[in-house]
């Protein structure tokens, strides 16, 4: 049986539909079967950021309303095959998305892999609970900014109520994923600092993701950035990240604090 | 000029975490009680309109959240009608 993850963060644009590609991709290049969920119909794009966008036939609301099977709407990713996509429908809006169905679909997705990640739409409407509904673990991805945290905030109160598993009595595991973190600016005093976000949440933090021109690189060509160049600041983070939730402990490192001499001189960025 | 306007600067991250910390503590509270705030103002308003006719234009409502203590403030107009003089 599979595990489900919820990606959400509340507020757009923090970097759900990247962190859902990306580790969904360091994953299954660990091995591991994944599928990434798109639940964002009438706004998709991870099938943009994965470079599937050109094989998109079938989506959620088909498999949903019957018209499609699951089989058929499933995308198999051409560098893993491990990795598959299931995209949300682009033309349809977000009300054909029946409880029910998504229950369904979601059960039978975690009969087939071992990882089934739910990208959540940005907002606290249908699409976003029905995507944390079934979830096991959630992450919630963060940005060192005012209006991120207290979305962020929101949300958590919305997965320790309206979520299954919360509803049974059972504790969600929640997880923090801080992207987009600018360790210049964090020094500087401009940025919340990683024990701010921290302190404030209070969820244990999955990683930090450095604000990173690679992220923007490899969405323009289609390839999660774990895969475009797994060598890159973002892409360790994330593989860290994946492998912080396949159970193993690593120590977390907080990007810039181990700047070496000429880092210190000239390095305006890190990352 | 640039540099030293970056190095005059105040940091800008402590006021971004006070702000938050305050804000959610409030929030987080107010979770079952949606609008604890629009409810007092309606009943302490519909209790001061049993004595006396209020203008809405007249009464305004403030509200400071602070990490320990909150204040409301009502204000209300209070004509002082010159027809009722006493005889």
């Amino acid at each position: 049986m599979g595990k489900v993850i919820v990606v959400t963060s509340g507020k757009g644009g923090v970097g759900k539909t990247t962190s859902s590609a990306a580790l969904g991709a360091a994953l299954a290049r660990d091995g591991e079967k994944v599928v990434v969920v798109d639940f964002d119909v009438g706004l998709r794009n991870l099938d943009l950021v994965m470079g599937a966008e050109r094989r998109v036939v079938y989506d959620l609301v088909n498999v949903i309303q019957g018209e499609a099977k699951l089989t058929q709407a499933l995308i198999r990713d051409k560098r893993l095959e491990t990795l598959y996509l299931l995209p949300a429908s682009q033309t349809r809006d977000k009300d054909n998305l029946t409880a029910e169905g998504v229950e369904t679909v979601i059960g039978a997705l975690k009969q087939a892999f071992d990882w089934v990640i739910c990208d959540s739409p940005a907002g606290i409407e249908r699409g976003a609970t029905l995507a944390m509904r079934h979830a096991d673990i959630a992450i919630v991805v963060t940005n060192p900014e005012v209006s991120s945290v207290r979305d962020s905030d929101r949300i958590i109160g919305l997965l320790d109520s309206k979520t299954l598993k919360a509803e049974a009595g059972d504790r969600m595991e929640k997880h923090l994923l801080l992207t987009r973190y600018d360790p210049v600016r964090a020094q500087r005093g401009d940025m919340l600092k990683v024990d701010d976000v921290l302190e404030i949440l209070s969820i244990p933090l999955l990683g930090i993701v450095p604000e990173s021109m690679d992220v923007l690189r490899a969405s323009n060509v289609g390839s999660p950035v774990t895969l475009a160049d797994e060598r890159s600041a973002p892409a360790v983070a994330y593989f860290d990240a994946a492998r912080r939730l396949r159970g193993e402990t690593l120590p977390i490192a907080i990007p810039g604090e181990k700047r070496g001499f000429f880092g210190k001189f000239f390095g305006r960025k890190v990352a | 000029m640039n540099l030293l306007r970056l190095f005059s600067r105040s940091q800008s991250a402590p006021a971004a975490r006070e702000r938050l910390q305050v804000l959610l503590a409030h929030e987080r509270a107010a979770v079952g009680d949606s609008d604890l705030v629009t409810k007092l103002r309606d009943e302490i308003l519909r209790a001061i309109s049993k004595h006396m006719q209020i203008d809405d234009d007249k009464v305004s409502v403030r509200m400071e959240r602070g990490a320990k203590v909150s204040t409301l403030a009502v204000d209300i107009e209070i004509p002082f009608d010159t027809d009722k003089k006493a005889a």
